[in-house]
């Protein structure tokens, strides 16, 4: 299939669902403002959900194979598409099948696709093509401490919220003059409108009492200064909720020192990365976070810091927790809460299994072991799974 | 332990400016420094490390100097021409934190002074401080930031109503300036690798180039391993592991970010001294905390970073044993815990520290 005739195909097809959308469910289509009435994405062929599936690169495939195998031994009501990107291929296709898969499933889980950054300027990245084009503008990620991993800092619950599709991430650079190069950060009103709603409603509907917003507006002045300003004017029609704002070093300094002053954050896109590896490292480490980029019509799941862990692929050692856990976000996605908590608990009964913990987090277990033991746990609380 | 570390490791800070440094001790023996006290905390802790620089007969002659900003000719905010002059002369600063005023209508005064001197590198060297607890022991890196362009270049435009764009500038020349200072401290200090820390799978052309000039540079410095990494995997390997660290180098708001990550590794910026390189072989040390303007006057600020900052100061100017006396001096009275500020965990004066400083070095 030519570019071009996908790029139809796909104009087509969003023409299509989106006329569904709005006749089957009229309330998707509002924001994630009303998560009451929100539903998921209509399911088919007899209740069971359709998502799709996109490996990546370095763990990536063998994580995704563990949920498959896990979501199968549990019955799970959901079929995996598989939609394999391979990031050596300099042509877009590829991603562009993902997208349109993911505009057709409404949801997903994806492994992180490798950027070769030593190629040029028009090699765009695949993450970001994907986040930007289905305009998943909200990245969550939850750090929590979790029992039985041992971290410097304790009670650790901060859960961040990045905006995911502008700010330093927009790939607009420059070379006017030779030697000269201008990247350009953009930060617009209605995208920092939307991700500190965003930001409220996710602080309102889980009880939590502190929104901080993070930023440099004391360099940057127009342009956090903007980001800012939204976040004020949103916090002011949320009266229950303090807001308060903190200087991005001043952040990460207090992160280090003393994190559990923070509860939410909300921040544009680079600060975002760096505070939500800050976090992740002092929870625990890449192995342990899944994140989420929430759109208003897709959702895509993934680990919380978008590793491929390369040097570790196929080598059985992966800590897939991370992977699950975000699988498990899905699953509460697609109101399926009974099957999600059932497996949260399996998987952090395993996690404060010291015996268990595979090499990030200091020990000697492999995945399969960890995978072996979520299934034993799911099967020990008593609903009907496949034998093992 | 740490305490080694700290003095082999700030053994020779800026390797390239020494053979100027030779020359200016030749009068007297005795070498001016400038000395720009600050606002808030900035004249009680200048007097403390005044002190306890007598006290350790340090041959510096203090020219203090007021940089508060002036409209020069043209219209263009500048700082005072005799505190320009001085520290042309002299060549090596010290400086107390600046406030920054918000409707002064004049840029930052840091800015200012950077601009003025073209402070292109800033050094934070971060060692744990025994006796001084935090949850990272063995924290021995050291972060080189460069300071002229990158996202704080302060171009920004309002596109339309609602849209606003931040441009970040990065320049071969820069890029390749920072890169061999990196290097060339590497060498001088005994580190045994540099670190470029980058973005660029997302921003390829910018730190690309960034890249590029690291790379180009490192071609120069075999003996020196170079190491590329990913800002967000720094920052997630830097909270789980800090010894895996040496020497990093990278553009403006990275290095902003991660110097205070690793400034709250070791305790926060009340201890962690900072340099400042010049194009000019100018030099300008200074305590990056703030003006604390709640305790200022009330004798309970904590010297520590000035003074470290200091000690770097020495140490760029080859006074190696000095430094390490004034440094051991206050490393030993907060270990001991006796006489430690507030801000250090416990409830003394600011002079009775510096007392025990300067008592210390009388004594060795």
């Amino acid at each position: 299939m030519t570019a071009r005739s996908v790029q139809s195909l796909s104009g087509a097809l969003k023409l299509v669902f989106s006329h569904r959308l709005t006749r089957v469910n009229g309330a998707a289509t509002c924001t994630q403002r009303h998560k009451s009435f929100y539903a998921p994405p209509p399911a088919r062929y007899g209740g069971r959900h359709t998502v799709t599936l996109i490996p990546g690169d370095g763990i990536g495939p063998e994580l995704s194979k563990h949920v498959c195998e896990l979501f199968r031994f549990c019955c799970v009501p959901v079929d995996f598409e598989v939609v394999n990107v391979d990031s050596t291929k300099d042509s877009e296709d590829d991603i562009n099948n993902a997208i349109m898969a993911i505009r057709r499933n409404g949801v997903a889980l994806k492994g992180n696709i490798e950027t070769n950054h030593n190629l040029p300027p028009s090699y765009k990245s695949r993450n970001n093509l994907l986040r930007t084009t289905l305009d998943l503008y909200a990245n969550v990620m939850h750090c929590q401490s979790l029992p039985g991993v041992r971290t410097r800092h304790t009670n650790i619950d901060i859960m961040i919220i990045r905006e995911n599709t502008e700010g330093e991430y927009s790939s607009l650079e420059h070379e006017n003059v030779p030697g000269v190069v201008e990247c350009l950060k953009i930060i617009t009103r209605t995208k920092s409108l939307r991700i500190a709603d965003y930001a409220f409603q996710t602080a309102r509907a889980s009880g939590r009492r502190r929104v901080t917003a993070v930023h440099k507006a004391n360099i940057m002045k127009l342009a956090d200064g903007l980001f800012l300003e939204c976040c004020k004017e949103v916090a002011s029609g949320y009266p229950e909720i303090t807001f308060d704002s903190m200087i991005v070093d001043n952040t990460t300094m207090q992160l280090v020192s003393r994190p559990q002053q923070f509860d939410v954050m909300v921040m544009p896109n680079l600060y975002g990365n760096v505070v939500s590896n800050v976090c992740a490292g002092l929870v625990g480490g890449p192995g342990l976070v899944p994140g989420a980029n929430y759109g208003t019509d897709y959702a895509v799941f993934e680990t919380g810091t978008r590793n491929t862990g390369k040097s570790i692929a196929n080598s059985n050692t992966a800590n897939p927790t991370a992977m699950l856990l975000a699988s498990c976000l899905l699953l509460d996605h697609l109101k399926l809460h009974a099957y999600a908590s059932m497996l949260r608990r399996a998987i952090l009964s395993t996690v404060s299994e010291t015996r268990l913990h595979t090499a990030d987090l200091g020990g000697h277990g492999s995945t399969s072991e960890v995978v072996r033991s979520v299934m034993n746990a799911v099967q020990s609380t008593g609903p009907l799974t496949l034998s093992i | 332990m740490a305490g080694n570390a700290w003095r082999s490791m700030l053994s020779q800070v800026g390797g390239a400016t020494k053979p100027a440094l030779s020359a200016a001790f030749s009068r007297r023996g005795m070498q001016t420094v400038t000395l720009i006290p600050g606002d808030g905390i900035g004249p009680e802790i200048s007097a403390a490390v005044m002190k306890i620089f007598e006290a350790a007969k340090a041959p510096i002659q203090w020219e203090e100097k007021n940089v508060t900003a002036i409209k020069g000719p043209g219209g263009r905010w500048m700082i005072p021409s005799d505190a320009k002059e001085s520290m042309d002369r002299s060549k090596i600063g010290l400086k107390g934190p600046l406030k920054t005023p918000i409707a002064a209508g004049h840029p930052s005064m840091n800015l200012l002074l950077r601009k003025t001197f073209d402070l292109y590198a800033n050094v934070r060297p971060c060692v744990s401080i025994e006796g001084y607890k935090t949850p990272y022991t063995d924290v021995n890196l050291v972060t080189i930031r460069e300071n002229t362009e990158g996202e704080y270049s302060g171009i920004e435009h309002l596109i339309v109503d609602g849209v606003v764009q931040s441009i970040k500038l990065i320049t071969e020349d820069a890029s390749r300036r920072i890169a061999e200072y990196a290097f060339e401290y590497a060498r001088n200090n005994q580190r045994s690798s540099v670190t470029a820390v980058h973005k660029a799978n997302i921003m390829r052309m910018s730190d690309g180039l960034f890249l590029r000039k690291c790379r180009e540079v490192a071609e120069n410095y075999k003996d020196i391993k170079f190491t590329e990494m990913y800002l967000d995997t720094v920052c997630l390997n830097m909270v789980q592991d800090p010894t895996q660290f040496d020497v990093l180098v990278m553009p403006n708001l990275y290095g902003d970010i991660l110097s205070d990550l690793c400034a709250g590794l070791i305790g926060g910026l009340g201890v962690t001294p900072s340099g400042n390189i010049g194009a000019n072989g100018v030099a300008i040390f200074e305590s990056v905390h703030g003006t604390a303007p709640d305790i200022a006057g009330l004798d309970m600020a904590n010297p520590t970073a000035l003074l470290l900052s200091a000690v770097m100061m020495l140490r760029h100017m080859g006074l190696h044993e000095l430094g390490s006396k004034i440094q051991m001096a206050c490393f030993d009275t907060i270990r001991d815990k006796k006489v430690l500020t507030k801000d250090l965990g416990g409830n003394s004066k600011c002079s009775e520290f510096t007392d025990d400083i300067c008592r210390r070095i009388q004594d060795m």
